[in-house]
């Protein structure tokens, strides 16, 4: 996090700080309003949700209590989704962020000829609308028409199978590096855009190659970027939706309906009227979420001192 | 932050919280559906449609504009707004919601058979019975009849119907010397007669389809679910689904199917192109063959559906009725334009574009019947798709969540067909999953 220092408070200003206080809040209503509309009052809403259930057809609504926590802490099929998205979180959120930051010190290494080209190309698939990415994967994994089953013509055997059930997730994770390599590269690059330069000119100075200084200086400096771009990427992957809900039309019986937590909560709410069952699963995975980008956002921190 | 104004928020929230509660508690469902039979005229009815007004219609068929065109000509004081709402479960999920929140539903909606009790049940449908549409049983087909009613109320007058046949591609079938089948051993046969003689070609396509599946069952004399006021009995491994799945299990294991997604880009062509060779499917196939399959002109034909044992018996695929929302403004007017789409001048403009009724007279009618059709070689299709919604099996009824059940399918059964392990372990397992569901939601479920 780019941590600026707070200026330290003088002392005799008690009433200030309270007009201040007023004044501020003045400022913030306009944000406060609709945070609370479109934030706070739609948790409240579900959180409400989730402590009754109601049955679609007979019996109405009963207040349950804490009754659909316990009842989701011992779903296999939540957990069975959390895990798939954990896995995804491990292996795919590395390799995006790896890449990316090759390319943001590619780029702001001075070395690149055309470096603006390739800024743009990088960055250019996180401007396809993610609804249209998924479709044109879509078109290239088919193994009845894509590019995927040219190959396997071409092959005279099915060798490329992305949609299967081994390769699923890897295909997924492929979409997912494709859109946000741009996006991740885009924050470490600014970042590394007000590393000082006398910083890098005295490394220079003390005879450290490009590589000694990206170990050395760059990376260090820009480290709060890559804590924010790998909560990002934590958010991303555990409320993974779009990638597998679309490719469902085309791998119908790999991708079931709670292969992602979100996709879970979704279908437990439009296909089977489980609404408050629903909301039960969206706030424990958002709870899980938070806890798990806080916890990285301290060791983060803690790494910054 | 001072400890007081710690407590406001707290107040606050907690305040906030008992509210959404209170909400939540009184957002349940009409929940006594059907209990007394009313019966009415059609009085109130005949005079909704001479005052006039405008009503909404959610619907996804492709004759709709025409039909809404003609009625307003007739009916110059009625405006219709005909709104495309998303085919199948996506107009049903917005369908849904819309019951939920007590407002902002259509007039009139079309709603397919297999989802009619769920929709009927929850109380979102009117009772057509209180304006004397009881009357028109005689003139439809048994199995559509008994489709629109749940319990003691009719929800909707039926609009199509989809008897099943099995639509072959004479080309193949004519290339490499294969007999139509009349059972499903010589059908399997066949499977493995093409196949041999052409690997790029299958008999048929089917990754796992909840509709087609239920359909298959019917036919086989299954009866899977029954449902009984509160109480639903779920059977899916009765003596017809296990005479389906003995059949069907020879084509999956034998991966003598092809995997290609029905409704997908590529199943259009692969049907034009004669690699998928034969479609056992509802008989408003051919309006989809004709606007979608061109490559496929002059190439397909129309035979009964095989059987068991080579008697005649089909069952219903799909099919849709029009059904009166309960919280429509104009109910009376509503159901005017329902009777006069399924049960009046609607009826022609749907057979113009395509559509097969689900009216006797018509289905019977002599220009109906001999109408030679160019797209099958001139074959008199009507005549074995009439006879199909003759031989109907009796006694079908869907689950009261049957969309549900249909969602979840893929879970389920559709892991049979992805591991090519028995279709009816498949079953099993939804099954359990269905009783599961209908306890939850407030059924009596069992299995058997």
């Amino acid at each position: 996090m780019t941590s600026t220092a707070m200026p330290a408070r003088s002392r005799p200003a008690r009433a200030l700080t309270r007009r201040h206080h007023r004044r501020g809040w003045a400022f913030v209503a306009p944000f406060a309003a609709v945070f609370a509309l479109t934030f706070v009052a739609p948790l409240v809403y579900a959180f409400g949700l989730s402590l009754f259930r109601d049955q679609a057809f007979f019996g109405g609504t009963v207040f349950v209590g804490l009754g659909n926590y316990t009842q989701a802490l011992g779903d296999p099929k939540f957990w069975e989704a959390f895990g798939r998205v954990l896995l995804f979180l491990a292996v795919q959120v590395p390799i995006m962020l790896l890449l990316a930051l090759v390319a943001a010190f590619a780029i702001d290494s001075a070395r690149l000829h055309a470096a603006g080209f390739f800024r743009m190309v990088i960055f250019l698939p996180y401007a396809v609308p993610g609804v249209v990415a998924v479709l044109m994967w879509g078109f290239i994994y088919g193994d009845h028409f894509g590019l995927a089953a040219d190959l396997n013509h071409l092959l005279g055997r099915d060798a490329v199978e992305p949609l299967s059930v081994n390769w699923i997730l890897t295909s997924i994770g492929n979409i997912v590096t494709w859109e946000f390599v741009g996006y991740n590269m885009l924050i470490f690059y600014s970042a590394l855009k007000v590393v000082p330069p006398d910083q890098i000119e005295a490394a220079a100075i003390d005879g450290a190659g490009a590589l000694r200084t990206i170990v050395s200086v760059k990376l260090p400096a820009i480290r709060g970027a890559i804590v924010v771009a790998t909560i990002f990427s934590i958010i991303g992957s555990f409320q993974l939706f779009n990638e597998p809900n679309i490719l469902r039309t085309l791998a119908p019986n790999v991708i079931t309906t709670y292969f992602t937590p979100n996709m879970y909560a979704y279908n437990l709410s439009f296909g089977g009227q489980q609404y408050n069952y629903s909301a039960t699963v969206a706030i424990v995975m958002g709870v899980i979420t938070a806890v798990i980008a806080y916890a990285v956002q301290l060791r983060g921190q803690r790494k910054e001192r | 932050m001072a400890p007081p104004r710690r407590h406001r928020v707290v107040a606050a929230l907690a305040a906030a919280l008992l509210s959404t509660a209170a909400l939540a508690a009184c957002g349940s469902p009409g929940s006594d559906p059907g209990s007394a039979k009313a019966t009415g005229t059609q009085d109130a009815v005949d005079a909704a449609l001479q005052a006039g007004g405008t009503i909404t219609y959610w619907t996804w068929t492709p004759s709709a504009k025409a039909q809404v065109e003609a009625f307003e000509k007739e009916y110059p004081k009625v405006k219709v707004n005909l709104v495309n709402a998303g085919t199948g479960n996506d107009q049903y999920t917005k369908l849904q919601n819309a019951v939920k929140a007590g407002s902002g539903g259509p007039d009139v909606a079309q709603i397919e058979y297999q989802a009619l009790p769920q929709f009927a049940l929850t109380g979102a449908l009117a009772d057509l019975n209180q304006y004397g549409f009881g009357a028109f049983q005689k003139d439809y087909t048994a199995s559509t009849w008994s489709s629109v009613n749940v319990g003691n109320g009719l929800y909707g007058l039926p609009q199509d119907s989809g008897p099943m046949a099995l639509f072959y591609n004479k080309a193949d079938f004519d290339k490499y010397g294969i007999a139509v089948p009349k059972t499903w051993d010589e059908y399997v046969d066949a499977a493995k007669k093409l196949h041999a003689a052409d690997p790029t070609k299958f008999i048929t396509s089917d990754t796992g389809d909840a509709g087609f599946t239920t359909s298959m069952i019917w036919q086989a004399g299954g009866h899977p679910f029954g449902t009984d006021g509160r109480n639903v009995k779920i059977n899916l491994n009765d003596p017809g689904a296990q005479k389906w799945t003995k059949v069907w299990d020879q084509l999956v294991q034998g991966k003598l199917l092809s995997t290609v997604k029905g409704w997908s880009d590529d199943w259009y062509r692969a049907l034009g192109d004669g690699t998928i060779a034969t479609l056992v499917t509802g008989a408003w196939m051919p309006g989809v063959f004709k606007s979608s399959v061109t490559a496929g002109s002059g190439k397909w034909a129309v035979a009964p559906m095989p059987t068991y044992d080579g008697q005649p018996v089909s069952a219903e695929n799909g099919g849709s009725a029009q059904s009166v929302l309960k919280q429509s403004q104009h109910p009376e007017l509503a159901a005017a334009f329902v009777r006069w789409l399924n049960h009046g001048n609607g009826v022609k403009p749907f057979i113009a574009s395509g559509g097969f009724p689900s009216t006797t007279a018509d289905l019977n009618s002599p220009s109906f019947l001999d109408a030679a059709d160019p797209y099958f070689g001139g074959q008199k299709v009507n005549q074995v798709l009439t006879a199909a919604s003759g031989a109907v099996a009796k006694g079908w009824s869907y689950l009261p969540y049957q969309l549900y059940a249909n969602s979840i399918y893929v879970d389920t059964v559709g892991k049979s067909y992805l591991n090519g392990t028995a279709i009816g372990d498949g079953l099993k397992a939804w099954q359990s999953a269905l009783v599961d569901y209908g306890n939850q939601q407030g059924f009596t479920a069992s299995a058997g």
